[in-house]
């Protein structure tokens, strides 16, 4: 699979290297000093927290970036990649968190898609389509060749976009965060086609931030942090557990709140119940169908599923933001109207959605205005048909202490970081007291410090005797804070299991679309 | 090959706080500069131009007079639509919504017996109001409950109002239409109204129209309506973004309603005052040529969307186009000063852009295909070469 023009070195150890790389932007150093090398036949994890420069550093070995200072070494040799077209040719290829395929065409068809490795020749279908199938065979990846992109689920996409990069001759393999939309069973199948690969002697980079990946699939690590290594570990020698990894990750140990399963939540009415509720998406395919649900005071149901499987329509049925086309949800036993977001607010309904900034925020008003978005109606912030700035900043700023939210009242939700956006958010939505909180993603694309807090937030809440319905794609998340377990998978419910004892295998079976029956449990 | 130097914009992290107001004045003076070296290349003495223009626009009682009149319809049309503007709602029809608040104001004003000014005053103002409101709504209630665009549907409802004048004036004997002279039932007119509800004008040399007077009001109303009531910080939440508003329990369909409805009766207030403060008879020709309400979005647009803004961009767009009536003759063309007034709008607009991103000029080696596109995001702008341009 060699591709021409590919470096012929390979004899040497390092395939790709990076000696003292350091990129600035404007604010901010994302790589300072970096030394890194992917050597032949191995999986070499890069790992940090968001914003530690793994993006960057990849960015600059695939030519996306230029460095400015420090080398980018092939095979031993400095290259000066000036475009991504120039790390092809070199043989280094990444996968993105957002594919690019053309969705209505083909897999073979996408692989060959702006790629001359033979100049001036005809597109042969048959023969591009039996090499895509040797090599999907070759590494261990289920694909048909002549299936249309758009049927294809997310995890066979990913396996189109690896096998794009290997038909065009890729010896290094850059994938970023791959596992993030993928089930437990499709990481796991992913891991062993990588594992193939690295058997082949092709190398691999595997960026990520969840430790337990890391520790199961690589053979050695990198960690970043704040632009710097802090870390290396062979993995295959040293015993360096995730605990150590995590301290390399943030500098310091951490402990994530879990939920201590000892409180027993008794035989309450439930605050929050979904009978039969079904669902449409804007164009009128189906969304949900005859969800049944429900949550008691001081619970958390965690709701697991792959991303894109009526997750969102749940949250905004609950929310009132959608109208649902069939179904009963009650609230504290009452009836709630359909489509109607201030009823449910009215009677005790908290919602922190997916979308933060956009939906839960509005990210170009102060932080002030955010922390009264739903509250502006009260009584108390005004008089009359006026609001008073003055008591609007007191409660802000109580907020902001007890969240511990650093930002002052002044300044625009935009420019708060991720996880004190995040904050505010939640600092609202818990302060009103609810009965009911929905929370969507709640720790998302935060730095681990701040999903830690989140995560106390969270169990705090559900300690003062919230129904909290907890949305995530994390399944570790919700093992950790969940009491039961509800997976969904195009928009059913496919069973709902106890937390406790619940195996990530059986959870997985049932986000695929699975039955419990499948899984050999019975419901509790 | 020649290479030109590339330009590429660099998103600014911070904004510097005072660059956003900074940003229209600076705008100003930079067309104005520009302008001037178009009046000199075309063989004309720039400072000479603009000293007169200043002259026949401020600096006697008579020409600020004139600019003010100019600036009246618009400041009026300016906050009609600042308000839906802002929100992102583009309300484009305040010309007709003006015409119809014309009818509404005249009819009201023929009807009037001898009542006194101001509730004869009063009266004209409401009727105005209710005439542009209730022509804003027809595009805002189809909006809302059959999802068309605004935009096409004020700019159609555009059309539709004039016609609806000439057909008052000129095509039946209405109410509206002066059948009292033999004069006028040849040459049709509209009908005076009563003589005691001329609205007054102000000031002993300037003449300030009520008019005027009324605008600077509305914009410091809205200003406070906008900063410090419930209704305005529902405004400013669904203008930020209207999934938030949604999400908040803002019951956005009828805000939008509203907001519209607001609007056209702002632009109705500008008809009531073309009839009261003016022509005090409905004049289709003359509302239909003068097009107030196109002016009033880029008058807007000048001080993006601020109210009170707004006053002080009407009364320079108001002096322009006074300007330019005066000036042109044989030796300075009409066109040469909307040049400068194109110029003025141009760079206004542009320097939105410039508050919020810093233009770097400079060669960046050509990179391959792809690179452009997939390296060239915002926040990642080249840092490996200093800028050689700098800041406009």
């Amino acid at each position: 699979m060699t591709a021409a023009g590919a470096p012929t070195r390979d004899q040497d150890r390092h395939t790709v290297s990076a000696r003292g790389v350091t990129k600035a932007f404007p604010g901010v150093v994302a790589n300072d000093g970096v030394d890194f090398d992917a050597d032949r036949g191995e999986v070499h994890a890069l790992l940090g927290e968001n914003g530690s420069g793994k993006t960057t550093l990849c960015k600059i070995l695939t030519g996306l970036y230029r460095p400015d200072a420090g080398q980018v070494l092939v095979g031993g040799d400095t290259v000066a990649f000036r475009s991504p077209a120039d790390a092809y040719e070199a043989g280094i290829f990444m996968v993105h968190q957002h594919f690019s395929l053309v969705s209505s065409m083909t897999v073979a068809e996408n692989v060959v898609l702006g790629w001359h490795r033979d100049k001036g020749r005809v597109f042969n279908r048959r023969q591009v389509e039996e090499e895509v199938a040797r090599a999907a065979e070759r590494f261990d990846m289920h694909i048909d060749p002549r299936a249309i992109i758009s049927r294809l689920s997310v995890g066979e996409r990913q396996r189109v976009e690896i096998l794009k990069a290997l038909y065009r001759g890729a010896r290094t393999l850059i994938l970023d965060e791959p596992t993030s939309v993928l089930t437990p069973q499709e990481a796991e199948q992913l891991f062993v086609s990588l594992r193939r690969m690295a058997a082949e002697g092709e190398s691999v980079v595997f960026i990520s931030h969840k430790l337990d990946e890391v520790t199961a699939l690589c053979d050695r690590v990198t960690v970043l942090r704040h632009g710097r290594v802090s870390g290396s570990a062979d993995l295959r020698t040293s015993r360096v557990d995730a605990r150590g990894l995590a301290r390399m990750m943030v500098g310091r140990d951490i402990a994530f709140s879990r939920r201590s399963r000892v409180d027993a939540l008794g035989d309450s009415e439930p605050a929050l119940e979904l009978r039969d509720v079904s669902a449409v998406e804007a164009h009128g395919t189906l969304a949900l169908h005859e969800v049944t649900l429900s949550v008691r005071p001081g619970e958390i149901l965690g709701v697991a599923g792959v991303s894109g499987n009526g997750q969102v329509a749940l949250a905004e049925v609950i929310a009132g933001l959608r109208k649902r086309t069939a179904g009963d949800v009650t609230l504290q036993g009452k009836p709630l109207p359909s489509g109607n977001p201030r009823a449910a607010a009215d009677r005790g309904l908290a919602y922190v959605p997916e979308d933060r900034l956009g939906t839960g925020l509005a990210p170009g008003l102060t932080v002030a205005d955010n922390c009264v978005l739903k509250a502006y109606r009260q009584r108390e912030l005004g008089r009359g048909p006026f609001l008073s700035r003055i008591r609007i900043l007191a409660r802000t700023r109580r907020l902001l202490k007890a969240f511990d939210v650093r930002g002052t009242a002044e300044s625009l939700v935009r420019q708060l970081s991720g996880g004190n956006a995040q904050k505010v958010l939640l600092a609202r939505e818990i302060s009103s007291e609810p009965q009911v909180l929905v929370v969507a993603t709640p720790t998302r694309g935060l730095d681990v410090s701040a999903m830690e807090s989140i995560r106390s937030i969270l169990l705090e809440a559900a300690a003062g005797g919230a129904a909290i319905l907890m949305i995530s794609e994390d399944l570790a998340e919700i093992l950790d804070l969940a009491d039961r377990i509800a997976v969904i998978s195009r928009g059913r419910i496919q069973g709902v299991l106890e937390a406790d004892g619940a195996d990530p295998t059986q959870v997985g079976v049932l986000m695929m679309g699975g039955s419990l029956e499948d899984t050999g449990v019975a419901a509790p | 090959m020649l290479r030109l130097p590339e330009i590429h914009f660099e998103k600014r992290l911070k904004p510097p706080r005072w660059l956003g107001p900074a940003m229209p004045p600076i705008a100003v003076l930079a067309a104005l500069i520009i302008g001037g070296l178009i009046l000199w290349a075309s063989g004309r003495d720039p400072i000479d131009i603009y000293q007169r223009m200043v002259r026949v626009s401020f600096t006697n009682p008579g020409a600020l007079s004139a600019t003010l009149v100019a600036a009246t319809p618009l400041v009026l049309t300016g906050l009609a639509a600042a308000i839906t503007f802002r929100m992102k709602v583009w309300n484009i029809g305040a010309d007709g919504q003006l015409m119809i608040g014309a009818v509404f104001a005249s009819a009201a004003g023929i009807a009037l017996d001898e009542q006194g000014l101001a509730v004869s005053m009063t009266v004209m103002i409401i009727a105005g109001m209710v005439g542009g409101g209730l022509w804003a709504a027809i595009p805002a209630l189809l909006r809302v409950y059959l999802n068309t665009s605004e935009v096409l549907t004020t700019l159609m409802l555009n059309y539709i109002a004039p016609l609806i004048l000439f057909y008052l004036i000129f095509s039946t004997t209405s109410y509206w239409r002066d059948l009292t002279t033999e004069g006028a039932r040849v040459f049709p007119r509209g009908k005076t109204i009563l003589e005691g509800a001329f609205w007054p004008e102000y000031g002993g040399g300037v003449v300030v129209p009520f008019g005027f007077i009324l605008g600077i009001v509305l914009a410091v109303l809205l200003t406070v309506v906008v900063r410090s009531t419930r209704f305005g910080f529902q405004m400013r939440v669904s203008a930020d973004s209207p999934t938030a508003g949604r999400y908040a329990g803002i019951r956005t369909a009828r805000l939008l309603v509203l907001v519209m409805v607001l609007s056209g009766a702002v632009a109705g207030i500008a008809g009531a005052s073309q009839i009261g403060d003016f022509s005090h008879r409905l004049e289709p020709k003359i509302l239909q040529f003068a097009v107030f309400g196109y002016t009033g979005i880029a008058v807007a647009a000048l001080v993006r969307y601020h109210p009170l803004g707004v006053v002080v961009s009407a009364i320079l767009v108001g002096a322009l186009s006074n300007a330019g009536l005066a000036l042109q003759g044989p030796e300075l063309p009409l066109g040469l000063i909307g040049v400068n007034q194109g110029l003025i709008l141009l760079l206004v607009a542009a320097s939105e852009v410039s508050a919020r991103y810093k233009v770097v000029v400079g060669r960046r080696p050509r990179t391959g295909h792809g690179a452009q596109q997939a390296g060239g995001d915002l926040d990642g702008g080249p840092a490996e070469e200093p800028a050689s341009g700098g800041v406009s």
